[in-house]
């Protein structure tokens, strides 16, 4: 016999690690089928994660540039400032709504089949990544363009994107847990990121926020992600050490908290979906 | 040797709840509720429904068991309590080997992606590995018969293609226990019959162990060599199949008591016959007891779950004081499912004309007769025999 299960009431636990690891490949799979269906019979296809980003740039820049006159960030262009900030936020946007709204998706799946439910909200990442690595490719076109050289510390986005998805993850992993059960949160989720828009530094630069407001204002966890890119990518800034350190201790501690809701809800998922 | 499946005091509860019948909560609600449920805890009008309530088998390596019950016995909780989507209330399940539970044809099937795709999507949702799939891939191109399209998306396959690359995908699983939940309902009876060819070669020929749920009588005397009969809940006998079936068939008792039609009471209605299903006479009987002294008639009439009249029938005139009327309905009258009884009662001339409509439910049951290699449903209300030269 190959292995011993055992099911009972509140046993699921032990197993589940362990499942995890086994249904990684699920994991691969669902990841790469809702890349692959995303753009499927659209017209421009893949050309929407570009053009997404890039006419969000355009009217941030008409708007806080032109019209509100606020100044960039040392010799950074305008535009590339706006596009560096809105490259981590769109990930952040489309990662917390696709998670939020995965669960209720795939509820064919859940009430179908078993496998560790957490796959799916985790799977509809990859969807976010793949956007930003495209838009990703458009930023270095832009800054061919306007012959802005990156300093060293460019390699630092790595983590830094890494630190966006999970900053994602932790209160996507809550919505979606309270969303199979209270569908409102699938109309609460467009206000966060539409809110969040505004309150993190993406069409102006985080300098012009008084000293006094600054740490209550980097308690967004965004802005840590966000200044942190543009030290990053563009050299502009300082690194924004403190406000790093806030953004990677609210992501753990998002984390552990939507780890944790996602599994005491999880076994009723099937019953109530 | 040990079972492979062992089940033990097996219960699971539905809290059904009584106000704001809406199917999803939402957060407005609970939040209007909440003083409300402070305040009277114990006047919460919840209700604890047990679905399954202590369920206790054991089923040993090889063994093809067929689980039969009619509709609400808890034979899909049982299944999906197997299939871990959902957890036991109580009791404990304990299994030794792989699962791979078919609850659904085409489960995950994503209408976007190709047939290729799907077959990969489909078999790593039902656990198999990448290595897996490829090994298995043209057997189940083949066996699905869909070669030339397997690069179309499924949205553009007909149904009957997508249910056959949906179940190939699930036969050519290699698990140590299949669990089945009527699959067979779909497809053509070519398909349906290589279905069940299939799942024959994988329960006896490589002896694996077979879960099996179907309405389908003949098609669970064909596979499977044990049953469980399920009842509200509990698993009420454990044996050979052809017992089984029998107690199956077996009517349950319903008795119509004092339905008023006016001048006409009737004392008792009920079904006369030990069972009901498709392959058997039945007669419904009419005790009477008559208040004014003119002659009268009885209108019979069968509708499905919808409303939807099968037939009537109409008695001959009575001129009795009180009395036993049968009414025979011969077999395949009626198809198998549920039907609804009305009857109406009216004097010589059609006046006093009475009626009550769905006095009486009824289920009928599939039958074994006249289905030869065929294994799918009946289409229609009724399934006559019919000759044939």
């Amino acid at each position: 016999m190959a292995h011993e299960l055992v099911i009972e009431a509140g046993r699921a636990e032990r197993q589940y690690w362990k499942d995890l690891w086994r249904y990684r490949e699920l994991f691969l799979i669902l990841t790469w089928r809702d890349v692959a269906v995303q753009y499927k019979q659209t017209v421009v296809g893949i050309l929407w994660a570009v053009l997404r980003p890039l006419l969000t740039m355009a009217a941030f820049t008409f708007v806080f540039a032109k019209v509100a006159k606020l100044p960039s960030e040392g010799v950074a262009p305008y535009p590339l400032m706006v596009f560096v900030a809105m490259l981590p936020w769109q990930m952040f946007a489309t990662a917390i709504s696709a998670i939020a709204n995965s669960l209720v998706a795939n509820s064919n799946l859940v009430s179908k089949v078993y496998f560790p439910r957490i796959i799916v909200p985790a799977a509809t990442v990859g969807v976010a990544v793949v956007d930003f690595v495209i838009s990703f490719v458009l930023l270095a076109l832009m800054m061919v363009f306007y012959q802005y050289m990156p300093p060293i510390q460019v390699l630092a986005v790595l983590p830094l994107t890494l630190l966006a998805a999970l900053v994602a993850l932790g209160p996507g992993l809550i919505l979606c847990a309270l969303n199979v059960t209270y569908r409102d949160f699938r109309i609460i989720v467009p206000f966060i990121t539409q809110f969040g828009l505004y309150l993190s530094p993406v069409g102006f630069s985080s300098g012009i926020v008084p000293e006094k407001w600054r740490l209550l204002y980097e308690c967004n966890p965004m802005v840590g992600v966000i200044d942190g890119f543009r030290w990053a990518v563009l050299g502009s800034m300082d690194c924004p050490v403190r406000a790093l350190s806030i953004s990677v201790g609210c992501a753990i501690a998002l984390l552990f908290c939507g780890i944790r809701t996602f599994r005491k809800t999880e076994r009723t998922f099937a019953d109530v979906i | 040797m040990k079972p492979i499946i062992s089940v033990e005091g097996l219960g699971k509860s539905y809290t059904i709840r009584h106000e704001g019948q809406t199917r999803y909560k939402s957060l407005r609600e609970e939040i209007f509720k909440l003083p409300k449920r402070l305040l009277c805890r114990g006047a919460q009008s919840q209700e604890e429904f047990w679905a399954l309530k202590d369920v206790n088998f054991d089923i040993m390596p090889g063994d093809r068991v067929g689980i039969i019950g009619r509709n609400g016995a808890g034979k899909s909780t049982l299944l999906k309590l197997l299939s871990r989507i959902t957890e036991p209330t109580k009791g404990r399940i304990t299994m030794r080997g792989r699962v791979a539970s078919l609850l659904e044809v085409g489960t995950g099937f994503h209408a976007e992606l190709t047939g290729r795709e799907n077959i990969y999507l489909n078999g790593a949702i039902l656990g198999m590995t990448r290595a897996e799939v490829r090994r298995k891939f043209d057997e189940i191109v083949d066996f699905a018969g869909v070669e030339k399209f397997l690069d179309t998306p499924v949205k553009r396959y007909s149904s009957g293609m997508y249910v056959r690359l949906a179940f190939a995908v699930a036969a050519n699983l290699e698990p140590e226990i299949l669990i089945v939940d009527e699959v067979l309902a779909v497809g053509d009876a070519e398909f349906q019959k290589k279905c069940l060819g299939k799942m024959e070669e994988v329960s006896k020929g490589q002896g694996r162990t077979v879960l099996f749920v179907s309405h389908n009588m003949a098609a669970v005397q064909q596979l499977c060599g044990r049953a469980l009969l399920m009842k509200e809940g509990t698993v009420v006998a454990d044996g050979a199949v052809p017992s089984l079936l029998q107690m199956y068939l077996q009517k349950e008792d319903g008795v119509r008591k004092e339905l008023s039609f006016g001048f006409i009471i009737i004392e008792r209605m009920f079904i006369d016959s030990k069972k009901l299903s498709v392959d058997e006479d039945f007669e419904v009987v009419l005790e009477y007891r008559r208040k004014s002294g003119k002659e009268f008639g009885f209108c019979l009439e069968f509708s499905d779950m919808f409303g939807n009249s099968c037939f009537i029938t109409i008695s001959p005139f009575y001129d009795k004081n009180s009395g036993v009327i049968k009414c025979k309905i011969k077999s395949g009258m009626l198809n198998n499912g549920v039907f609804w009884l009305g009857l109406s009662s009216y004097g010589r001339d059609f006046s006093d004309t009475m009626t009550h409509k769905n006095i009486m439910r009824i289920e009928i049951a599939d039958g074994v007769r006249c289905r030869e290699q065929y294994w799918g449903t009946y289409a229609g209300l009724s399934r006559p025999a019919i000759e044939w030269t």
